[in-house]
């Protein structure tokens, strides 16, 4: 019959109009981000980083600049790099998480957050100070054992750096399989050991 | 009008204050400023109906859709409108350089001027109406063709492709659309033996919708061609021609097109609410209420359809008119006629029996007659103008690289037809 | 009577609403029939081949999300194929799985906007089926999230597999999506596709015949309107296209409906596709063993996929560095184009609009 396709299209929208809109209204309600979200905030544990670099160097648009003092840590005791300078710079960053990945002792984790807007360009950039000062909200993008530990950026507590777990993954095979014990023993990014536990 | 103006209290009140102060030899001139009064009410209230309409065209398309429409402004969003106004005030009133300037500034109101004017003949309520014309359908019919003028003029003075486009499309559409819609409303009228909007009223015993349908059909058909709505919206078609006619405008005067707009379909409502569902009769309300909720049905519908259905192509919608509601205004005239020679008195029971004959005999017209009407697109057969078009492609098919790498030989077999 | 007129040059675009990005069609009008068209594209070129030579293996997939930006998943596999066909190394079979879970959902998330935009192009204010088709890729996205943290820059597949594991709570909005999406495609069915407007708007106009579309080179949908039905996850599969059983939709007409209604049919093939994945998916490793920094020997490589929009690859030519010595995309968007005037002389503007959607083509992918 000539226009019953019209009236079931309007039968459509007349069903649809019964619907919830679905929409988010957003100031005001977000989208509930899943723990895995790859977000702004980045999260940086000091006392793990060793000041190798990887993250900078897999970064595909080089805008990790890591500046290190190879005097500040003893490195012949499986110590680190002091870090002088970390800075990301989140104006040019597109969150692809390839430094996450890269990092062999998953001292850099994703954040959680995307509202970045500033008013100046240069305060798009986290630096080390920031990097150190921050609450510790790692995502788990990447880090399945936070995922296995239930963290959750956005709900969850903070993840202090003894609590965020290694994962040996199979597919790093240089990457050496040390697990948080073991990390006790080395000295820390400032350059003193903390071997308490 | 007379008695019916005299009863009104606005005008009695300017009436006699005028009277007072200047005295009885200026009886002329109290009436011209009591008629005024009203006049400017009734303007005004229904532009502000018009303003109010824009909210709630706006968020009804959007739970169409699944969004919720403008909700920041004010309540519900409800000062919508109100921001817009301001918004369209402070912008730059910008004249495109090449611009027609007068006739560029003087279409937007033009556009509105028909709104008002039809505003004159529509019973809003019992006894409530400007002008109870003699000839009013006919009036309406003949006023509203302005809204195209102001069209041609906007698409000819703007220096833009897309707005010619708009204003010629919108000509075409008016030289079709005027027929079938003056062809429903002949029908009307013989059925009320009355061009008046308020005898007409009166002699629904029955709503004409149920009566005529065919006619309620062609009518809105052709109404809603004429107020440029889905799916006759080619005039303005946003996904073809940006904003059509009005894609020069900014600021105010674009407001006023979109003012001129959105209240013309609050008052085609009204002239549809008058003509096909019985005005303000058997009201359970206040009869300006119920007349209001009937305008508010006819608008709810056409926000409906906008939110459903795409626009024809205009060829597509000229051949409608002529092809199809051309033809069935027709008839639909002549079944009416007969029947009114017939059943020379009307009341609710004779309108029955002539709303089942119409019914049986319409539905089954309209749907024979939409398989006679094709509205499918022929193969183009202006390919013969341009002489670069489809070269070589065809031959070019010959030379694809044989073997297994050929899609054509591979695919048929490894594939299965479905859809 | 034939009125003589001047033709008019109307330049639809770059910006136009309806023109799918930054696209630019320089029609020459006589009345409203289109007597001469030219695309212009290149408004949106970035240089992605280029940046690819300058990048490392991994670091490109991020570029490729980038390439036609409402269907990442299929650009990262096509990418993630060709490496690992240069590398010569076969990822885990649960990687595989869930490789083609997301690339199959990334199909319907496109084919969704693709059929949305119908409407859209047609006139329905705000394309209304366009909100709905949003409403359930928005799930679409949400699943994309869990899996790789992204939502429309995905960069999930990794060189080896993907990235990680879906998570637990994958499973279920998965299977009710499954569940609830062949409910929708209905309603979107009944609201596009049966409507008499669409229907003597759409079948007819700007047909392409079987021998023109392989001539021009098309692929995907579009070239399966028009009655060939080829798919590379038929012809060459890649990932698990071999184990699982689906069908391809094809359509005789060629036209712009047929173009839309091979579109509509293909997510539901896609939904069968993921349903038997599920079925079939065992647990497992998802990588294989790689380093993110590698030296694939010299050669070259290409890989085709059915993209949603056609097939897609890319040409790697490796000299033993870390970076690609050439990246070549051949991408289904701008080989759509190919016949753009052919298909829109002597047709009307409305039509432009039209066959310009039923391409579904994107400018990220057409200028890259």
């Amino acid at each position: 019959m000539y226009g019953a396709g019209i009236l079931r299209g309007l039968g459509v929208t007349l069903r649809n109009l019964a619907r919830r809109p679905f929409t988010i209204q957003y100031p005001e309600e977000r989208v509930p981000q899943h723990p895995r979200f790859r977000g702004q905030e980045f999260t940086w544990y000091e006392q793990r980083c060793t000041g190798c670099a990887s993250c900078a160097k897999y970064c595909p648009l080089g805008i990790i600049r890591i500046v290190t003092d190879p005097d500040g840590g003893n490195e012949q005791d499986g110590g680190s790099y002091k870090v002088d300078v970390f800075d990301i710079d989140q104006a040019r960053c597109m969150y692809c998480g390839l430094c996450v990945e890269a990092c062999p002792y998953d001292a850099l984790h994703m954040g959680s957050g995307f509202e970045a807007a500033t008013l100046r360009r240069e305060d798009l950039v986290i630096n080390v100070d920031m990097l150190k000062a921050r609450e510790k909200r790692p995502s788990t993008w990447f880090r399945p054992q936070l995922e296995r530990a239930k963290a959750d950026p956005h709900h969850g507590d903070p993840v202090e750096w003894r609590e965020a777990g290694r994962e040996p993954f199979p597919w790093h095979p240089k990457r050496p399989a040390q697990t948080p014990e073991e990390m006790d023993h080395r000295a820390s990014a400032d350059g003193s050991y903390r071997s308490e536990r | 009008m007379g008695e019916t103006l005299a009863d009104n209290v606005i005008y009695r009140n300017v009436y006699a204050f005028v009277e007072g102060a200047l005295g009885p030899d200026w009886a002329w001139a109290a009436y011209a400023a009591g008629g005024l009064a009203i006049i400017l009410l009734v303007a005004n209230g229904v532009m502000a109906i018009g303003t109010g309409y824009t909210w709630f065209e706006r968020r009804l398309l959007g739970r169409f859709q699944g969004r919720l429409g403008p909700n920041r402004a004010g309540p519900f969003g409800l000062f919508q409108p109100i921001a817009d106004a301001i918004k369209l005030i402070s912008k730059e009133d910008i004249i495109a350089l090449g611009a027609d300037k007068v006739v560029f500034t003087l279409a937007p109101v033009v556009m509105l001027a028909p709104t008002i004017l039809v505003l004159a003949v529509i019973p809003f309520g019992s006894g409530s109406w400007l002008a109870d014309l003699n000839v009013a359908a006919l009036y309406i019919a003949a006023v509203s063709g302005i809204a195209t003028i102001a069209v041609m003029m906007a698409g000819y003075a703007s220096p833009n492709s897309f707005s010619l486009f708009g204003s010629m499309r919108a000509v075409a559409m008016l030289v079709s659309y005027e027929v079938p819609l003056v062809m429903a409303l002949l029908g009307v009228t013989i059925l009320a033996q009355s061009m008046s909007l308020v005898d007409i009223v009166e002699a629904q015993a029955l709503p004409f919708l149920i009566v005529t349908p065919l006619g309620a059909l062609v009518f809105l058909a052709a109404v809603s061609a004429e107020l440029n709505r889905a799916p006759f919206d080619v005039t303005e078609a946003e996904s073809e021609l940006v904003a059509g006619y009005m894609t020069e405008y900014s600021g105010m005067k674009y407001g006023v097109f979109m003012l001129a707009e959105f209240t013309n379909t609050v008052v085609a409502g009204a002239i549809f609410a008058a003509l096909f569902l019985q005005g303000w009769k058997w009201a359970v309300l206040p009869s300006h209420l119920w007349f209001l909720i009937k305008v508010g049905g006819f608008v709810f519908v056409a926000v409906w359809v906008r939110a459903t259905l795409p626009r024809f192509r205009l060829d597509q919608i000229l051949s409608a008119a002529w092809k199809y509601l051309f033809p069935l205004s027709l008839l639909n005239a002549m079944l009416l006629a007969a029947e009114v020679i017939i059943w020379p008195e009307r009341g609710a029971a004779e309108l029955g029996i002539m709303a089942a004959v119409n019914w049986a005999v319409s539905v089954p017209a309209a749907l024979l007659w939409s398989r006679a009407v094709s509205l499918r697109s022929a193969p183009p057969t202006l390919a013969a103008l341009s002489p670069r078009a489809f070269s070589g492609a065809a031959g070019r098919a010959r030379q694809a690289p044989g073997g297994e790498a050929a899609p054509d030989s591979a695919a048929r077999s490894a594939g299965t037809e479905g859809g | 009577m034939t009125l003589r007129t001047e033709p008019v040059v109307v330049n639809v675009g770059p910006h136009h609403p309806s023109t799918h990005g930054v696209f630019r069609m320089k029609l020459t009008f006589d009345g409203e029939n289109i007597i001469d068209a030219e695309p212009v594209i290149g408004y949106l070129h970035r240089g992605t081949e280029k940046l690819a030579e300058e990048r490392q293996y991994t670091q490109v997939i991020t570029l490729t999300d980038r390439l036609d930006y409402v269907s990442s998943m299929t650009n990262n596999q096509a990418y993630v194929l060709s490496c690992e066909r240069l590398v010569g190394i076969e990822p885990p079979a649960r990687g595989k799985y869930l490789r083609v879970i997301a690339a199959e959902l990334q199909r319907v998330a496109s084919h969704l906007i693709g059929v949305g935009f119908f409407l859209q192009e047609l006139g329905v204010f705000g394309g209304t089926a366009l909100m709905y088709a949003f409403r359930e890729r928005e799930r679409i996205l949400d699943m994309f999230e869990m899996l790789c943290g992204a939502r429309i820059t995905l960069s999930y597949m990794r060189i080896g597999g993907v990235l990680q594991d879906a998570p637990e709570e994958f499973w279920p909005s998965l299977r009710s999506f499954l569940d609830d999406m062949p409910g929708y495609a209905d309603e979107m069915q009944a609201l596009v596709f049966e409507s008499e407007i669409v229907r003597a708007r759409a079948i007819g106009v700007a047909p392409v015949s079987a021998e023109d579309a392989v001539a021009a080179s098309f692929t995907g949908p579009i070239l399966r309107a028009s009655g060939v039905a080829w798919d590379w996850r038929k012809a060459a599969p890649y990932d698990v296209y071999d184990q699982v059983e689906f069908e391809v939709p094809t359509c005789e007409g060629g036209d712009n409906y047929d173009r839309f209604w091979v579109r509509m049919q293909e997510v539901r093939q896609s939904l069968r596709i993921i349903e038997q994945c599920c079925a079939q998916i065992e647990p497992g490793p998802v990588r294989a063993t790689m380093a993110m920094l590698f030296r694939p020997p010299p050669g070259e490589a290409y890989v085709p996929i059915e993209a949603p929009k056609g097939e897609l690859g890319f040409y790697l030519v490796s000299d033993g560095s870390i970076a690609p010595y050439r990246c070549h995309v051949r991408s289904p968007s701008f080989m759509s184009l190919t016949l753009f005037r052919e298909m829109l002389v002597g047709w009307k503007l409305a039509d432009a609009i039209v066959t310009l959607g039923s391409l579904d083509f994107n400018m990220g992918e057409v200028d890259r």
